[in-house]
């Protein structure tokens, strides 16, 4: 019997023929990314005295959480941060330049398929998109990773959910992710790998791909992989010269699990307060008056969310009662929308540009909401006061049903536009 | 590892890290689950145990989740599933941690608990009833008798620092 893919990367990094779920392997890293929760980390291995990190051209990391800097205190850990790659030689350190980690990695040609790839984010398992096996991990493991280069896997079980159909207009990747949380729940890949296909998924751009790959572990997941294709391999040719090996799950491999999501008719998805599978479709909460519209992040920040949001936002104003905050999930994404004038029309609309970073997301600042406040938003969670006041609400939705709700002021069925 | 024996602070499905490490506050430690219940970060006392339902801990990576109830004084997490992150960062900061099914109908809020790691045996010291838990991995048992991660990294300084 054959592998998944999850078993492959798995049993190549831990040196084995073969593996099947519910094995226990040590691993060794690709690769470690860290963002600015490397300050703990520094601190953890400091504490324990650990002086050199086991390999530093196999880690990368930026900061992208709190920056700017909102208080002191984060400053003071990004003076930390700062010192201490030059101490442990940490070379690949992007600081607050480059934007969000899981846009960044796979931008800098970091991210290649087949590889076991940890972080310090829960959303690592974006790289997914691109084959490889990203997952996150707390400050503690990770300091472990940076000292043996080795981690502890619990093998997963792997599920796939096979794509059918073609996408409606204005329904997006995002709206095919919720719908799945919505219908199959939170728990519906708890431990598991997750594989999408179908020829719709096989038709989406890398950039829709991650939308999916990075919402896996609001499914449970331990990872979220899309095949990696010709479209993977071109993304890569101009951004790394590292070879890798395309890993693919064998045919006759097994599965744990297999659901068929026919899409034909998929209406635009609505994420309510406070559970990410509290999903209705858009009709149903249509009405609902807002005063945030949050388009960007890891989720759907990319140049193709920013894009539609613009094609909808185009020679119309952001609803007065409404503040609209758009953020890039990169540098390099922030550039191109400047020079496809993306840029100039959302904020013409009337919406203001934020720079890359989490902030907002996960309500640590800018654009924090107040009790009672409600916002519709692009981002991966709507926990109980994820983005501000406990008393606050926010709704997850794609870039397109983000950008209508804001020209309405209220959530709107982007299809009308 | 000893048998822990505490007082049950119960938690219904879904329980996020948001929740128990909420950003953008200060002094985080007073607002620990004070989202869904505002008395746990005020009365919650040394020794006591959290019993949830399904997927507790799930959401974010940040270890603050798991540290904090640590800090707090909570001794042990029992639920009927875990985000899988929050299990591996609380293991992997020595704070017990075991899965068992059904342990939400057995429990009330203020129920004596007794947990034994070794058998995987979960006990209501008021109803008298045992669920058998799902016995933690060996390697995982080991990196928490040995209190977590940060005891095994010491191992290994020494180790270089010797050689």
């Amino acid at each position: 019997m054959g592998m998944t893919m999850a078993e492959k990367i798995l049993a190549r990094a831990s040196g084995k023929e073969k593996l099947r779920p519910g094995e226990f392997v040590i691993a060794a890293i690709d690769l470690a990314m860290a963002h600015d929760g490397l300050g703990a980390v520094i601190r953890i291995l400091g504490e324990a005295g650990i002086k050199k990190i086991w390999d530093p051209e196999k880690v990368v990391s930026l900061l992208d959480h709190s920056t700017p800097a909102p208080t002191v205190q984060a400053a003071e850990i990004h003076k930390m941060i700062e010192n201490a790659v030059n101490d442990y030689n940490i070379k690949n350190f992007y600081g607050q330049r480059a934007g969000i980690c899981h846009q960044v990695l796979p931008e800098k040609g970091w991210v290649l398929p087949g590889q076991l790839i940890v972080g310090t984010d829960s959303h690592t398992t974006t790289y997914g998109a691109l084959g490889a096996a990203g997952t996150g991990i707390g400050f503690s493991e990770m300091a472990y990773v940076l000292t043996t280069g080795k981690l502890w896997f619990m093998v997963p079980e792997t599920i796939k959910f096979t794509i059918l159909g073609n996408l409606p207009t204005r329904v997006m990747s995002k709206d095919i992710i919720l719908y799945i949380a919505g219908n199959y729940s939170t728990t519906v890949a708890q431990y598991k790998s997750v594989e999408f296909s179908g020829p719709v998924s096989d038709s989406f751009s890398l950039a829709s791909r991650m939308a999916m790959s990075n919402m896996s572990v609001e499914i449970g997941a331990k990872f979220g992989f899309f095949s990696p294709d010709e479209k993977v391999v071109e993304y890569l040719r101009t951004r790394t010269e590292k070879e890798f090996d395309i890993i693919n799950t064998d045919e006759d491999a097994e599965y744990e699990k297999e659901y068929k999501v026919d899409i034909s008719t998929l209406e635009p998805q609505i994420a309510i307060p406070y559970a990410v599978d509290n999903v209705k479709p858009v009709s149903e909460v249509a009405g609902v008056r807002l005063n945030q519209a949050v388009l960007g992040g890891c989720t759907n920040g990319r140049l193709e969310d920013l894009k539609i949001a613009a094609e909808i936002m185009q020679s119309r104003k952001v609803k007065s009662h409404v503040r609209m905050l758009v953020v890039p999930a990169s540098a390099e994404v922030y550039k191109e929308a400047i020079k496809e004038g993306i840029i100039y029309t959302l904020i013409d609309s009337g919406a203001v540009i934020l720079n890359p970073s989490c902030g907002i997301c996960y309500g640590s600042h800018m654009g924090l909401l107040a009790s009672g406040e409600s916002c519709i938003a692009s981002i991966n969670r709507n926990f109980k006061g994820r983005m501000g006041s406990p008393e606050s609400r926010v709704y997850l939705a794609s870039p397109a049903t983000v950008a209508a709700s804001a020209i309405e002021g209220m959530i709107t069925d982007p299809r009308e536009y | 590892m000893d048998i822990i024996k505490g007082k049950v602070w119960k938690f219904d499905d879904d329980v996020d890290t948001d929740a128990i490490s909420p950003s953008g506050t200060t002094e985080v430690k007073k607002h620990v689950l004070e989202v869904i219940n505002p008395h746990f970060p005020l009365e919650v006392k040394t020794g006591d145990i959290i019993v949830a339902g399904s997927n507790f801990g799930c959401g974010s990576s940040r270890e603050t989740a798991p540290s904090l109830l640590k800090s707090l004084g909570i001794s042990a997490i029992i639920a009927e599933s875990f985000g899988r992150i929050f299990f591996r960062n609380a293991v992997a900061i020595g704070l017990p941690i075991i899965t068992c099914p059904n342990v939400s109908n057995c429990f009330l809020d203020g129920n004596q608990l007794e947990l034994d790691i070794d058998s995987a045996k979960v006990t209501n010291i008021d109803s008298g009833k045992t669920l058998d838990a799902q016995p933690l991995p060996y390697e995982m048992r080991d990196i928490l008798y040995k209190g977590g991660i940060m005891p095994i990294l010491k191992e290994i300084a020494n180790i270089n620092t010797a050689s």
